[in-house]
């Protein structure tokens, strides 16, 4: 005899219903498809020529020969990711050990040192003003730390929760200030954040799968920014009103790094495919791709030299390869790490570039002659 | 039982009894034999069984068409029917708290996925709601629990009905998302790719003096040579800039404003020809933009004072059109209020001032006196190492003065390694 409240209520139309859904669903996917396709043909109208075509009149490059200059070592495990200091010496790095350094690179020493309670620091940034560092990422939450050198003082204790999503934290970057911080996670979304009241500005919705990377434009308006993820695709967004203004989805796997062009009228990002790929924005297509077959592990990181002549990968097969953006060509091959190159960027001068790596260490490598 | 019929004007207790030996809902009736007669009974367990099933059930009853509801009300307990959402916090409630039962942990994950978008917005409901219980006493937060917790084992959405609103938003939601998007990028104004293109090789060509991997950096990359010259000489203040900083200036506006250094010259020059105001401007836009939200109002009134108000001391000239826009917008004033205003002052400068100062005396002077730094002679023994001196910590600096509105001024201090880093 069962009480008459939990008997669940009947839904006739159930079957009918279900029909209709159908239906819909099908017209949907085709009517994107069709979309898409129509898409691509109005790109390709305007492709009239090839970079390296354009790039022939420009002087080939020499040989580089680059040197690792310091090793920084002190981390326990695998190193995740890595962001210069505004003042060109200064660096933090988090780890999987859940430990999160600020070293001043120059002179390879342990400024501060900040225990995060979760594994796997996924993302890490350096304020614009250089007063605090941003982290986080098995914990689902970004974290600001303000740098205090008063040796008393717990770091830990003066911690600022900021970002709160429903997954992992995979990166996340300071605005032009110490105010407001962009981070794109697990859970397929990217947010902006405000770090006095840890409110959330702004959430950007467009990702079937999770998010990995992104990278703000160094524009004139400073409205955009790009991410990429796992469902092969990047998008460029506005910040003001969260919606996708770009998508490219020529990629065929991950893409776990995006950073722009100097000038922010391009793009690069680096997948799980093995390539790079540049793509132009006022084009609205993908105008470069770097590759050799003989390359089949995929790429972690990607960077550009202050001019932007130079592509720096990061490679799963512990390399770092160096590549002639107009070109096209790989200009040289970097070793030193012992496992997978995990993280790399140039420092802000564009003197010297920095990896992160699984082997725990850090390197910031320079050119030594330019034959 | 002689009563089993209703007759007119029964009574209460008359209705129950009747009830009672209903032969789908009432009691199980048996056959006693009592001698040679046999009547019909109840077994006094049954009876009270009975009774105790169907008082749950008017009580819930009363609850549900509220006539029974608690005291204070809390936003999550509208009445029926209960909207998803409220279903969605109460959830992420118990799962904050640890104590998810395990059943539901399914319907939990379907309507994540389902409402994803608000997804931040239940957490953070969630949140507020047990801070807020938290501060009530220890008896009346129990009291709210079980009422809560009663109430949702009643009014929880049912699995079939969410699984039919499911197909809807998991399904299509993706592929609206990309419709849209697709039908916005066809709209696009796109370039052709000779003149994209053309712009790289440019770029590149016009920045490669710049790039210390690509041509070195005088007087020395510090990295290689220990020596912190290159940086000192190229801080953010110094009495002397080198001749390539100067020479980026011209490179574009936007380099220009970007070096603390090239953005006070070009506000000097700015003062001559008396419109530094529009300079001025830009920059309260950009702290605004940029800066704490909780400063915002203030800010966008302080702005609106002194350079947007009939007869203020730096009025800045704005077309009609976007001046009565802005000044709508201050009415309601939020962080990108300003945005129009502040393009447009932007692009006055660009088109106009800028490229005046680039021919200006000012500039050229600047440019004259700057230092070309000698290239340091490789040392004779390589293998010497420099003593690599360490630099004050911008976050050392910034405890001293505090920071005000978060702009990037820490970076600078660091840079001003005199004393410390420059002698061998």
């Amino acid at each position: 005899m069962r009480p008459k409240y939990m008997r669940s209520p009947l839904i006739p139309e159930m079957a009918t219903q279900e029909v209709q859904l159908n239906e819909t669903l099908a017209h949907l996917k085709t009517e994107s498809e069709t979309l898409k396709s129509k898409l691509e043909e109005e790109r390709a109208k305007l492709h009239d020529v090839e970079l390296h075509q354009v790039a022939e009149k420009v002087e080939g490059l020499g040989q580089f020969v680059m040197k690792t200059r310091r090793t920084l070592k002190g981390h326990g495990n695998k190193v995740l990711c890595m962001d210069w200091c505004k003042d060109k010496r200064r660096i933090v790095s988090s780890s999987q050990d859940g430990k999160v350094i600020v070293w001043d690179a120059f002179t390879t020493n342990k400024e501060h040192a900040v225990t995060m309670p979760c594994t796997w620091v996924m993302a890490c940034a350096y304020a614009p003003s250089g007063c605090a560092v941003a982290c986080g990422g098995l914990d689902n939450k970004c974290s600001v730390y303000p740098l205090s050198l008063d040796k008393n003082e717990n770091l830990a204790a003066k911690k600022k929760s900021v970002a709160m999503h429903t997954n992992y934290l995979s990166a996340c970057s300071f605005t032009n200030s110490d105010m407001q911080i962009l981070t794109s996670s697990g859970d397929g979304t990217c947010a902006l954040w405000d770090v006095e009241s840890g409110q959330l500005l702004q959430s950007f919705h467009g990702h079937a799968a999770d998010v990995l990377c992104l990278d703000l434009a160094p524009s004139e308006t400073g409205n955009t920014f790009v991410s990429g993820g796992c469902d092969k695709k990047a998008n460029v967004w506005d910040m003001r009103s969260g919606q996708c203004i770009q998508s490219f989805e020529t990629h065929e796997s991950d893409i776990n790094s995006v950073r722009y062009y100097p000038s922010g009228d391009a793009f690069a990002s680096g997948s799980d495919d093995a390539t790079c790929r540049l793509y132009d924005l006022r084009a609205d297509r993908e105008v470069a791709i770097y590759s050799k077959e003989s390359i089949i592990f995929g790429v972690s990181s990607v960077d550009f030299s202050l001019s932007g002549r130079l592509l720096f990968g990061g490679y799963n097969d512990y390399t770092i390869n160096v590549w002639d953006v107009l070109k096209g060509t790989r200009v040289s091959i970097l070793f030193g790490h012992e496992n997978r190159v995990s993280t790399l960027r140039v420092s802000p001068d564009g003197t010297a570039f920095c990896t992160g790596s699984w082997d725990h260490t850090l390197r910031v490598r320079a050119i030594c002659s330019l034959i | 039982m002689t009563i089993n019929t209703l007759a007119k004007g029964g009574s209460v207790f008359i209705i129950l009894i009747v009830a009672m030996q209903d032969p789908d809902m009432g009691m199980k009736m048996r056959n006693q034999r009592l001698l040679i007669t046999v009547i019909p009974m109840v077994k006094g367990v049954e009876f009270l069984l009975w009774f105790l099933t169907e008082a749950l059930h008017v009580g819930d009853m009363l609850v549900r068409y509220g006539y029974i509801y608690p005291l204070k009300e809390p936003r999550s307990y509208t009445r029926w029917p209960a909207s998803e959402l409220d279903y969605a916090i109460y959830l992420a409630k118990k799962n904050i708290r640890k104590q998810g039962e395990r059943w539901n942990m399914k319907g939990y994950s379907l309507l994540h996925k389902r409402i994803n978008h608000t997804w931040d917005f239940v957490v953070m409901q969630a949140r507020e709601q047990l801070r807020a219980s938290k501060q009530r006493r220890k008896a009346d937060r129990i009291v709210l629990e079980c009422q809560e917790q009663a109430y949702w084992l009643i009014n929880r959405p049912p699995v079939r009905s969410l699984s039919s609103l499911l197909c809807v938003h998991l399904c299509f939601r993706p592929f609206c998302l990309q419709i849209e998007t697709s039908k916005r990028a066809l709209g696009r104004n796109r370039v052709k790719s000779s003149i994209c293109l053309e712009s790289f090789t440019k770029y590149s060509e016009q920045y490669q003096n710049h790039d210390p991997i690509m041509q070195g950096c005088l007087p020395s990359n510090p990295w290689i040579s220990d020596d912190t010259a290159h940086w000192t000489m190229n801080s953010e203040m110094v009495p002397v800039p080198t001749r390539l900083r100067v020479e980026r200036w011209s490179f574009s506006f936007m380099e220009l404003l970007n070096d603390v250094m090239g953005r006070k010259e070009f506000m000097t020059y700015l003062e001559k020809e008396f419109s530094a105001e529009n300079l001025c401007f830009w920059q309260a836009c950009e702290d605004i933009r940029h800066g704490e939200s909780s400063k915002i109002i203030e800010k966008v009134e302080e702005v609106y004072k002194n350079f947007l108000a009939p007869g203020a001391a730096r009025w800045v000239n704005i077309d009609s059109k976007t001046m009565d826009k802005t000044l709508e917008g201050i009415k309601h004033p939020h962080r990108f209020v300003m945005d129009d205003a502040q393009m447009h002052i932007y692009f006055l400068m660009k088109k106009d001032s800028y490229p005046r100062y680039l021919k200006s005396e000012l500039y050229k002077n600047m440019l004259a006196k700057a230092i070309v730094p000698q290239e340091t002679k490789k040392s004779v023994f390589p293998f010497m190492r420099r003593q690599r001196h360490a630099s004050p910590s911008p976050a050392q600096a910034a405890s001293q003065t505090p920071p005000e509105g978060g702009r990037a001024k820490g970076a600078g201090q660091a840079g001003t390694n005199s004393a410390a880093g420059s002698n061998a």
